[in-house]
């Protein structure tokens, strides 16, 4: 394929994705429908949104296609914002435990 | 094989291709610039996007008073019996079905199909108008039937007011300046615009950024609504 001249596929693929993600998205609906809590529910969330980003980036942003060096200079650097992540939420709770400390006292 | 021009090389594959595509004394990215451009916003979006949603896990994680339950929060009285979340699923399902339209419209553009291809796109933005519409009402009902501000709500810890206009306003916006940039591509589309220039990479990189925001969306609606 000539990625250049653009990215062609069948029609089928997208009517494809396109029924997967209902499905996804009905499902984590009725996460929340049928009341699931705890490990469960986090769980299930997270791999349902994991799965339909990862639907919508490869094959509807066409990234299954491109080439190798494309896919790293997107892809990589949102890696970053997982420390990001993880030095907020020890931080989140760190203040939280303060903040229990000197309210409660 | 000194002789040969670089073009005429055969291009590898994988991590060789890699360290080809990087090393070499050429352009790095065989994909139109326009593409490659709107690739490189999109990943600084990621970052502004990431940066909301980190800061609304700290504030939730760190407040002391109960979090409201989104569940009940976003709960719409249908027929008499309170259905949670029903809105915001109903909102999920229109922005996956808008990307599935774009991704038609992407590929009618390269099958050079200019009435299919623009029929589409405009389905694409009404879909959007739809949610943004949907979003309006979904404010209106949390700001005057609720009472939620941006620094406090009746019920509870008072940083979901501010997490939930800013994450949700700065998504919307996205939509709303989608919707405006879609119906400009489409009315180009209908003109003939790529008919003359040769290529319909445009509406492909139309299509990156409608999906981006239809990709925010799952991110917000799996760690705001359902969380």
């Amino acid at each position: 394929m000539d990625h250049a001249q653009g990215q062609q596929h069948p029609i089928s693929i997208y009517l494809w994705i396109w029924g997967m993600l209902f499905v996804l998205s009905t499902l984590s609906y009725l996460v929340d429908y049928f009341h699931l809590q705890g490990y469960l529910r986090w769980s299930l969330i997270l791999i349902f949104m994991l799965l339909k980003a990862g639907l919508i980036v490869s094959i509807f942003m066409h990234m299954a296609w491109e080439r190798l060096a494309l896919k790293f200079a997107i892809l990589v650097p949102p890696g970053c914002l997982l420390v990001l992540i993880a030095l907020m939420a020890i931080e989140g709770d760190y203040t939280f435990l303060t903040r229990l400390a000197v309210f409660l006292k | 094989m000194s002789k040969m021009i670089p073009d005429s090389l055969p291009i590898p594959a994988g991590l060789r291709g890699v360290a080809s595509d990087w090393a070499a004394d050429k352009q790095a990215f065989p994909v139109p610039w326009g593409k490659a451009m709107m690739w490189i916003f999109l990943l600084s979006d990621t970052f502004v996007f990431t940066c909301f949603l980190t800061a609304y896990m700290n504030v939730r994680i760190s407040t002391t008073v109960p979090w409201p339950n989104p569940s009940e929060v976003f709960a719409l009285r249908i027929g008499g019996a309170d259905i949670p979340l029903i809105l915001i699923a109903i909102m999920t399902f229109i922005l996956i079905s808008s990307s599935g339209t774009m991704a038609m419209a992407v590929n009618f553009g390269y099958r050079r199909d200019r009435a299919k291809t623009a029929a589409l796109l405009l389905t694409t933005a009404a879909f959007g108008l739809t949610f943004v519409g949907m979003q309006a009402f979904e404010w209106t009902k949390l700001i005057v039937e609720e009472g939620v501000r941006p620094w406090g709500n009746p019920l509870g810890a008072a940083q979901f007011g501010s997490s939930f206009f800013m994450i949700t306003g700065f998504h919307g916006a996205h939509v709303s300046a989608g919707v405006i940039y879609l119906s400009v591509v489409a009315l180009r589309v209908w003109r003939g615009d790529y008919e003359r220039k040769g290529t319909y990479e445009t509406v492909e990189i139309a299509g990156l950024y409608w999906h981006f925001v239809d990709l925010v969306w799952v991110f917000i609606f799996a760690l705001f609504y359902l969380w």
